[in-house]
């Protein structure tokens, strides 16, 4: 397509065209309303004049007869601009007046007529028109009053050679405004197609220029920006997720690969087979683990677990973490405490009761009071000596809250954005098993209920929080069922 | 026990059956779901053991067939989409049980040999009996002996659990899966903790311990070593 025809095809300037006609029919009509009243008015105006003066002058010839009314003609026609005058004797003649010739007949009707005429002074002259009046006076003379129509046909003249300047300059200016917006907004699109196609092939950096004059097409630009963020988020996202399958399931792929070449190598006893068969085994329940894990996660963030969506009471659940998770927690010398009150809840009850599980767990393994090094501040730990762990359900405005708050050495505030994200295990953690799974897995349970996972301090340790707003449905039907209870301490 | 095992993957097929013929069931093999359809329609079979993906005629659909056929001989499906939602979907099916790819051989021959318990027991009894630990499950008193036993009702529900499959192994996903009706894979040894308080209420100062740990698989209730 050529750039003229790539001009012409832009929506600007077919509005442009559109205009265009529309404004040219508007000022035609106007002009020709204009030109029509003038007509009217002028016409009007030579009828009243012409009626005004046929019935003064056969006044004047019925007072001081026909010499009385030559006077008058003769003077009145010898006056500079003067109307068009012609009295005719009974038999035809000409007696006054300074018509000099007449389209034929026109003296023989009497009333109103348009005729072509010469006056006597100006022979040379071609046909004028005029509009007159012939009335026929007493003893069979004739007076004709007449006015010349050359003032109106100039007039009109005029109004047509102001009707054909007036369409071209609209269209001159019309089409050259319509090329000039055209090119623009062409230029404009040309700059976005040329950075898209960048961005398409391969450089997710790109962006499209943004004006300032803050038009349509500058608030599309930012909205594709924000979406190429995103994108570029995501994408960035991904890369990482793949380095860091790549590592945390080759590394145990690795180990495991090792063991049973060593083992084959090495020619043992049955035991000692044996036990290297266990640990591969036990190398690859933990893969398989990371692998479900990972899985899951994926599934929570696409959103594909929103079918199996429900109401239930997340205190029920706070409630069978905690006594699922008790003992563990006694055995490794913590306390688990749980502290609910009713709160209705709308999502998905085994994804989040795996997602506090995962809290937990986490708490029970990496929320040990630091021994000495960080003496507790007094009061900030209540009751116990700081190894409890306290689960909370409750309702905060409208939203849930789910929270396990531990008393270990917590997360420093700039590394918990960093703490959420897949397969990151703290420097303080690395040595403990586990997939490095588990908050991102929270997290991302917390993002499908259209919520999210807080980290915060407890002064000292650890309150991470799955945030989840409760439908305004659930909420209700809940509200219906249970009163006021207020809080639980088990 | 008689089994029928429909999987297209031969290797593991061929895994399975000689598997399970090594622990003394008979175990037969289809390798589509046709195939499967046809054998299982016999109805000579305990438990069928069926790949969700299968070539012909999908796991699913099979079960589906069978149910309206009027056959309700246990199944339990095996499937590489482990989630929570598609589990619901194969019990829904009329799956009575499901397994994610890749599971442990002792896992899914605890869960078949209860499969096949289940069908062919007794209705359920009020009152369970392990040696001289007794457990009524409508007043909720459990005894060892003479001795009256208070249990919490979790570890009063684990009991009852392990001793309506007692002689079986009990691994530790259908004993979260039973006892606490979660589907997730907890990394921690949770169930081992509650199992040891559970021992050390049944078990402790009696001269013969009745709860006994099945290595590499999961627990067993019974009388004896046998």
């Amino acid at each position: 397509m050529t750039a003229f025809g790539k001009l012409i095809r832009t929506t600007a300037f077919r509005l442009t065209l559109a205009y265009l006609l529309l404004f040219a029919l508007f000022a035609a009509s106007l002009l020709g309303y204009f030109a029509w009243n003038t007509r009217r008015l002028i016409t009007e105006q030579i009828t009243s004049t012409v009626n005004a003066e046929t019935s003064e002058i056969d006044n004047i010839f019925g007072r001081r007869g026909l010499r009385g009314l030559i006077f008058t003609i003769e003077n009145r026609a010898l006056r500079p601009g003067a109307n068009l005058y012609l009295v005719t004797a009974p038999t035809g003649q000409s007696l006054a007046g300074n018509v000099g010739s007449l389209a034929p007949g026109v003296m023989a009707t009497s009333g109103w007529s348009e005729t072509a005429y010469r006056r006597l002074d100006d022979q040379d002259a071609g046909d004028h028109r005029a509009l007159v009046r012939v009335s026929e006076l007493s003893g069979g003379f004739r007076l004709l009053i007449g006015r010349d129509l050359e003032e109106r046909r100039r007039l009109f003249d005029i109004i047509a050679n102001a009707a054909q300047w007036s369409l071209l300059v609209v269209v001159v200016l019309g089409i050259g405004g319509g090329i000039f917006v055209a090119r623009r907004v062409l230029w404009r699109i040309d700059a976005m197609t040329g950075t898209t196609r960048r961005i398409m092939a391969g450089d997710l950096s790109g962006r499209l220029p943004v004006g300032r004059s803050g038009d349509e097409l500058d608030r599309l630009a930012e909205n594709l920006n924000a979406m190429l963020e995103r994108i570029e988020a995501l994408m960035v996202g991904l890369k990482e997720v793949s380095d860091n399958i790549a590592h945390d399931l080759k590394t145990p792929l690795t180990r495991l690969r090792n063991r049973a070449e060593e083992a084959l190598a090495r020619s043992g006893s049955e035991a000692e087979y044996r036990a290297a068969l266990e640990r591969t085994i036990e190398e690859s329940d933990g893969l398989i683990r990371t692998f479900n894990a990972l899985l899951m996660i994926a599934r929570a963030e696409s959103g594909q677990a929103r079918g199996n969506m429900g109401d239930f009471d997340a205190a029920e659940v706070a409630n069978g973490i905690h006594e699922l998770y008790e003992p563990l927690a006694e055995d490794d010398g913590m306390t688990l405490r749980v502290k609910t009150a009713p709160t209705p809840l709308h999502g998905n009850r085994e994804l989040i009761s795996q997602a506090l599980a995962n809290l937990v767990e986490n708490a029970i393994k990496y929320g040990k009071p630091v021994p000495a090094a960080q003496p507790l501040s007094a009061g900030a730990v209540t009751g116990t000596d700081g190894k409890e762990i306290l689960i909370e359900a409750c309702r905060e405005g409208d939203q849930v809250l789910l929270s396990v708050t531990d008393h270990g050495p917590g997360i420093p505030e700039t590394d918990r954005r960093h703490a959420v994200e897949r397969f990151v295990r703290l420097e303080a953690s690395r040595t403990q098993p586990g997939s490095g799974l588990g908050l991102s897995l929270a997290s991302a349970v917390a993002t499908l209920h259209g919520g999210e996972l807080r980290l915060g301090d407890a002064h000292p340790g650890l309150t991470a929080t799955l945030v989840i707003p409760a439908l305004a449905a659930a909420r209700d039907r809940l509200a219906a069922q249970t009163p006021d209870v207020p809080h639980k301490v088990a | 026990m008689r089994l029928l095992i429909i999987e297209d993957d031969r290797e593991s097929a061929d895994y399975l059956v000689k598997a399970f013929r090594e622990v003394g069931h008979i175990a037969d093999l289809a390798v589509d779901g046709e195939e499967g359809l046809a054998l299982a329609d016999s109805g000579t079979y305990d438990v069928l053991v069926i790949d969700r993906m299968l070539p012909k005629r999908d796991g699913l659909s099979l079960i589906g067939t069978l149910r309206e056929k009027g056959n309700h001989t246990p199944a339990l499906i095996l499937s590489a989409l482990g989630q929570v939602d598609d589990r619901i979907k194969g019990l829904r099916a009329g799956g009575d049980d499901y397994l994610p790819k890749p599971y442990s051989f002792a896992e899914l021959l605890a869960r078949v040999e209860v499969l096949s318990r289940r069908h062919g027991g007794p209705a359920e009894e009020t009152t369970y009996r392990v040696g001289d630990l007794e457990l009524d499950r409508l007043s909720h008193r459990v005894a060892r002996g003479k001795e009256e036993l208070t249990l919490q009702p979790r570890e009063f529900r684990l009991l009852e659990y392990l001793m309506k499959h007692a002689g079986q192994v009990v691994t530790r996903t259908m004993l979260l899966e039973n006892v606490w009706d979660y589907h997730f894979d907890p990394q921690t040894n949770v169930i081992d903790v509650h199992i040891s308080r559970l021992r050390s209420k049944i078990d402790k100062g009696f001269d013969r311990p009745l709860l006994h740990t099945i290595r590499g698989a999961g627990y067993m209730i019974r009388d004896g070593l046998r």
